[in-house]
């Protein structure tokens, strides 16, 4: 049975005619699947690859070489939070920011909750450097954080 | 002191900035407008005269960047817009996209006239999923308009604007790695020549330029290229290979320092005033240990280099790789320099590419080094080593394909050379400055 749901499809079909080569809706397709299945299984990878008409081996390439992407072992939690662990985060405090939610919620960075909530991330610099210690939640960037103001968030979700 | 009017930033507090309404009621399109009213050549031209440099830390010329392009092509050309901001410290693109995504797109249709392009695709770093919606809603608005499409403000000129988002990689930035990333593929850059303006996107003619850039075209346009270059530095007689620093900058100011944020000034303030005025100090009358002029790939200056002029030509006086994105980190002296270092290792060995043996290597044991170092197990003899590896990776010494690894050598070289005391007083102690809570996060 196919993985690829019909609207999934339909939205990688949708993205042909924005690209010269198919091969250019590798990103896009691979985001649209890991939202919706919290991870990227090899079937997805052979049904993407047929659709944009390349070997599987190329959409594994391009997969594995970010490490955005998760396998089955590694499958995501329903939300993803990302600690920013760079020079303006840590100077903030970011490496305790990350610390305190990895004993709280009893995690390791990459890891995800029992209750399959969140998986725990660190992140390279977010972008939000006036808004230091910073916070990804999915793609909504949390600034000024504290380890109380984190806590209340990821509890929130 | 008084403080220019900013441009770039002038409709960010406008309520509703990022709405096509808003942004017409102040005076929006009509550069575009003017633009499509002159030859594609006269565009170039304005923007050659105006001597705007791309933002996006290589500071090249941009006009110059466009002629480039080969005469005559049949096409497709493409204009890539590089919105993967990730160097530790940036965050000027995301306010301009988040706040007045208009003023982007207006840039992006200037630019494609200019250089006979009918299709942009923006390429924008995972992470920023506000920008995502802003510039998603406000392409629509112009889709609906008659702004972008087949007949461009009924002027019969065709552009599509495509948004691409990527996925987490800081190599995406690097013109041809982002390329890659762009064509569905692994981001490894590409060896050049051939440069994108000859072969590119989808094996095209290909421009790549900042968002930041495509902000200051606008500008240009709208402006005179007269206005833009009565703002700055212009070049340094001594130095006949500067083209001069025009234009106002978009300065990210964060870190230790009272009032971070992302600040419009001249080109060619100091880092002292840009801390001073305009971030109101470091907090807790703490001193000013060293500062990242403009992004870590950029190194440091120390507290007795505050009154560099962070100009394209400035930093690089004092031993600093160049102005990068001019985003300014302020370090004070409850930080050590070793832990600054280690960090900035750390970041450079998790997003080198590993296409090339010196970079993939030299940043993975920069790390490990620092990271004995750091645990109290250091040696003296461990400062030359990281001097030895960080002089030897790089396009500047010939080994890599691409800057990062430059980038990955800077901070190290200016940490070891600027703070050996520091660091050789650590290695003496023998202590280790490891956070407990680093341990907990160990990954
Ligand atoms: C490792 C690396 C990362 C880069 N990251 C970015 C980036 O995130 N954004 C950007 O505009 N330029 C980045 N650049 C510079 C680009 O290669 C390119 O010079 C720039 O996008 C050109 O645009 P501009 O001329 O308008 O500045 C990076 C360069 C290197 C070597
Ligand atoms: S220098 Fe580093 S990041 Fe650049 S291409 Fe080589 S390995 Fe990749």
């Amino acid at each position: 049975m196919a993985v690829l749901s019909e609207s999934i499809r339909e939205r990688i079909k949708a993205l042909y005619s924005k690209y010269p080569t198919r091969q250019a809706i590798t990103l896009p397709a691979l985001h649209m699947v890991q939202d919706e299945m919290r991870y990227v299984p090899l079937e997805a990878v052979k049904e993407i690859a047929e659709l944009l008409e390349l070997h599987p081996a190329e959409v594994h390439d391009t997969l594995s070489f970010y490490g955005f992407f998760k396998d089955e072992a590694h499958k995501l939690g329903k939300h993803r939070v990302w600690v920013c662990r760079s020079i303006s985060c840590v100077l903030r405090g970011g490496e305790e920011l990350l610390a305190h939610l990895c004993e709280k919620y009893h995690v390791h960075p990459g890891q995800q909750t029992a209750d399959g909530k969140m998986t725990l991330e660190f992140a390279e610099c977010l972008g939000a450097c006036e808004g230091a210690p910073c916070i990804l939640v999915d793609d909504n960037c949390e600034m000024n954080m504290t380890p109380e103001s984190a806590e209340a968030l990821v509890d929130k979700l | 002191m008084s403080r220019p009017e900013p441009v770039l930033l002038a409709r960010i507090n406008t309520p509703d900035s990022a709405s096509l309404e808003t942004y017409r009621r102040d005076g929006g399109y009509e550069a575009l407008r003017k633009a499509l009213s002159m030859a594609p050549e006269e565009v170039i031209n304005e923007v050659k005269d105006s001597g705007l440099r791309g933002r996006g830390g290589a500071g090249f010329p941009t006009g110059l960047k466009w002629t480039f392009l080969p005469k005559g092509h049949p096409g497709p050309i493409y204009l890539a817009i590089n919105a993967d901001e990730s160097e530790p410290g940036t965050f000027n693109n995301r306010i301009l996209m988040e706040q007045d995504p208009h003023q982007i797109i207006e840039g992006i249709a200037i630019s494609c006239y200019a250089i006979k392009s009918n299709c942009s695709y923006l390429y924008l770093r995972y992470e920023y999923g506000k920008s995502y919606r802003a510039l998603e809603k406000a392409i629509q608005e112009c889709y609906a308009a008659g702004i972008l499409g087949d007949n461009v403000l009924g002027t019969g000129f065709k552009l599509d604007v495509v948004l691409h988002r990527g996925a987490a990689a800081y190599i995406c930035g690097e013109e041809t790695g982002l390329i890659e990333s762009l064509e569905g593929k692994r981001a490894w850059p590409r060896i050049k020549p051939p440069f994108p303006a000859i072969e590119g996107l989808f094996r095209k003619p290909t421009i790549v330029n900042n968002i930041e850039t495509m902000a200051c075209v606008k500008q240009i346009l709208q402006r005179g290229a007269a206005w833009f270059k009565s703002v700055g530095v212009p070049p340094d007689p001594n130095n006949p290979r500067d083209a001069g620093s025009f234009g106002p900058k978009l300065y990210c100011l964060s870190g230790h320092v009272n009032k971070p944020g992302c600040y419009e000034v001249p080109l060619g303030i100091t880092a002292r005033e840009l801390i001073e005025e305009y971030g109101g100090g470091v907090p807790n009358g703490r001193q000013i240990k060293a500062v990242v002029p403009g992004g870590i790939s950029m190194g440091f200056l120390s507290a007795s280099e505050l009154d560099t002029p962070l100009d394209f030509n400035g930093p690089g006086k004092v031993g600093c790789l160049g102005l990068g994105t001019a985003a300014v980190v302020v370090i004070d002296d409850s930080a050590s320099m070793v832990d600054v270092l280690y960090n900035c290792c750390r970041f450079f060995s998790h997003e080198s590419c590993g296409q090339c043996t010196p970079c993939r290597e030299g940043t993975a044991w920069m790390t490990k080094i620092m990271y004995r170092i750091r645990s109290g197990q250091g040696e003296l003899r461990d400062l030359d080593l990281l001097m030895e590896v960080a002089s030897s990776i790089g396009i500047i010494p010939g080994t890599t394909i691409c800057g990062l690894s430059d980038g990955a050598a800077w901070p190290v070289k200016n940490a070891i050379k600027k703070f050996r005391g520091e660091f050789e007083d650590y290695i003496k102690a023998g202590k280790s400055s490891i956070k407990p809570a680093e341990l907990v996060a160990a990954h």
